[in-house]
């Protein structure tokens, strides 16, 4: 399994840079799995270039989600898992964010199944899409404020009572849920 | 809340809440239906009303106390679920599990495919008027449980797979309980067969109602049950096999009709290999032989050791105090849960807690094709797509 995820990650990692060289920023290989770190001004492009192209033919996007590294820069990392059904294979887009600037092209264009994946990864992280045809919350009621799943936000809430005040604007956030 | 934007220029129409407490929405689902007379013109589900936060509670236990908040989401796939997540752990630990466990993690996740389906099939067909499937789908059901009790003390949430194996030695007399399942079970889903199968009600409520095309279904990223109904032979034990399912022989069911129908058959033969697979894993199963991983300081010391070696006594009080640290890196693994492609995504910090743990819900990813599968179709088949679908709100909702 280890020596055809390598093989295959030759073919995405040479296809992806024969259609232009900077499209790969990195490739890591860990347990038999392949990641791509695609830059952000070319990650549609990319990933279009993933579901098209005869030799890869990812068609489905099975699972796209998000990983923050607060405090480290760039904290974010989206990883879009792809699947080709005709060539029975795996491999991991991802790009990277910072905090100050957490937008990225949506893929919903290219696969319609990202809108509701990345309606979760918004309501969850606080990520913008470009181009989302409906970029609303989707678990969490929408006058929820904060993003729940950032590393920055506590894992019981900033206080018992979800969305009744003012704890959000009054600045010294984790002073009061200690007091909790 | 949500708004509808009324179709400019179309004949008056009605807005109609479906939910969250609607029987037929199988938990917690909201769904907004803009309605023609009895014409669906648009649907927009509303989730989230049984966000529990388990990915966010996941990141503030160790990697085995993760095991127990898996169990809760798909409450009728709880094994599948521990799989997925020790699978995924196991990954990224580069740990190999014993042979005879994963035969045991395959037979125990193969009879929770059966049960998972028999609730579908019952509930399918009591919302769609079939009162008396029901009870038979969960007199039968009834018996797995007992089988889940007899392998894990508990009936549902089980918690029986573990991270390097499972929690424990199959108990005596397993092999009748499950022989005996096996020798009632093909006659029994033969029976539910006899009553819906030919049935020209539920025929009627059923074909051509639901289509969706297969591009359309891989474009939206459906799979399970309802992908393979739209003719894609796509099965994660087949195609990535895990748990040594490249050693077991069944098929896997694909219809062309891709409606409502079409996935009531693929079920249902699903069911069938199922057993057919269980039966497999039986003989595989062999008397003697760890369920569990050698792994010290990963895996918990026998009981035995534990009492006996000081540092069987060590790893132990370290496993349950402070866990083990995988080194930095994520994996991601898929199986083939009963409601389509089940993904755990984990990534690692070095630390004992998980970084992040991400799962790949089918039933949330299946559930966005819905508004799809309904418009332009009749007010009393969007029950019937909803259960087509077969989603777990613990699931969706996570």
């Amino acid at each position: 399994m280890t020596e055809s995820s390598s093989q295959n990650a030759n073919v995405v990692v040479e296809s992806l840079r024969s259609w232009s060289p900077t499209a790969v920023a990195e490739v890591i290989e860990f347990r038999g799995e392949t990641t791509v770190v695609v830059p952000r001004n070319l990650f549609r492009a990319a990933a279009e270039r993933c579901r098209s192209d005869n030799k890869l033919q990812f068609n489905l996007l099975t699972d796209a989600t998000c990983v923050d590294r607060y405090p480290v820069e760039p904290r974010f990392e989206l990883n879009y898992h792809l699947v080709s059904i005709p060539r029975r294979d795996r491999v991991r887009l991802q790009v990277r964010l910072s905090g100050q600037d957490p937008v990225v092209d949506s893929l919903v264009p290219v696969w319609p199944g990202a809108n509701w994946l990345e309606r979760e990864i918004f309501d969850l992280f606080g990520i913008r899409f470009n181009g989302h045809p409906d970029l609303r919350r989707i678990l969490l009621p929408e006058d929820w404020e904060g993003y729940p799943l950032r590393r920055d936000f506590p894992v019981e809430g900033f206080r018992d009572v979800p969305n009744s005040g003012d704890v959000f604007n009054s600045g010294d956030l984790f002073k009061k849920s200690s007091m909790l | 809340m949500t708004t509808v934007e009324t179709a400019t220029g179309a004949a008056k129409t009605m807005v109609l809440n479906m939910g969250p407490q609607h029987p037929s929405t199988h938990g917690v689902l909201r769904i907004l239906l803009e309605l023609n007379g009895e014409t669906v013109v648009k649907a927009i589900p509303d989730l989230g009303y049984l966000h529990t936060g388990i990915e966010k509670s996941c990141e503030d236990k160790t990697y085995s106390q993760v095991i127990t908040l898996t169990d809760r989401m798909d409450y009728l796939n709880p094994l599948g679920n521990n799989l997925v997540y020790c699978l995924a752990v196991e990954k990224l630990l580069g740990l190999e599990v014993p042979k005879r466990a994963q035969y045991i993690r395959v037979l125990m996740v193969e009879l929770q495919r059966i049960s998972s389906h028999l609730v579908w099939l019952g509930t399918h067909a009591i919302d769609l008027g079939a009162m008396s499937v029901f009870l038979y789908c969960f007199r039968e059901r009834e018996e797995i449980l007992k089988i889940f009790e007899m392998f894990s003390g508990q009936r549902m949430m089980t918690s029986y797979i573990r991270i390097g194996g499972v929690a424990l030695d199959p108990p005596a007399g397993w092999r009748q309980a499950v022989q005996k399942f096996l020798n009632m079970m093909p006659a029994r889903v033969d029976e539910y067969e006899t009553l819906l199968t030919q049935n020209p009600i539920w025929t009627r409520r059923t074909k051509d109602i639901g289509y969706i095309s297969p591009q359309d279904a891989i474009a939206m990223s459906m799979t399970g049950p309802t992908l393979r109904a739209a003719g894609v032979a796509y099965d994660n034990r087949k195609v990535f096999p895990y748990s040594s399912y490249e050693e077991f022989k069944f098929d896997v069911p694909t219809r062309t009709e891709s409606d409502c129908y079409a996935r009531y058959l693929v079920r249902v033969a699903e069911m069938r290999e199922s057993l057919k697979i269980v039966k497999q894993a039986m003989e595989k199963i062999t008397h003697e032989g760890p369920v569990k991983a050698e792994a010290p300081g990963i895996i918990p010391p026998q009981r035995e050791k534990m009492k006996t070696e000081m540092e069987a006594l060590i790893y132990h009080f370290k496993i349950f105090t402070e866990g083990f640290s995988p080194q930095p890196g994520e994996a991601f693994v898929a199986v083939e849960s009963p409601r389509g492609e089940l993904g755990c995504f984990v990534a690692s910090d070095g630390s004992p807690k998980p970084l992040r743990v991400h799962f790949r819900a089918p039933s949330f990813i299946n559930l966005q094709a819905l508004p799809k599968l309904i418009e332009g179709q009749l007010i009393a088949d969007v029950i019937a797509c909803i259960g087509t679908i077969d989603i777990v709100l613990g699931e969706v909702d996570r």
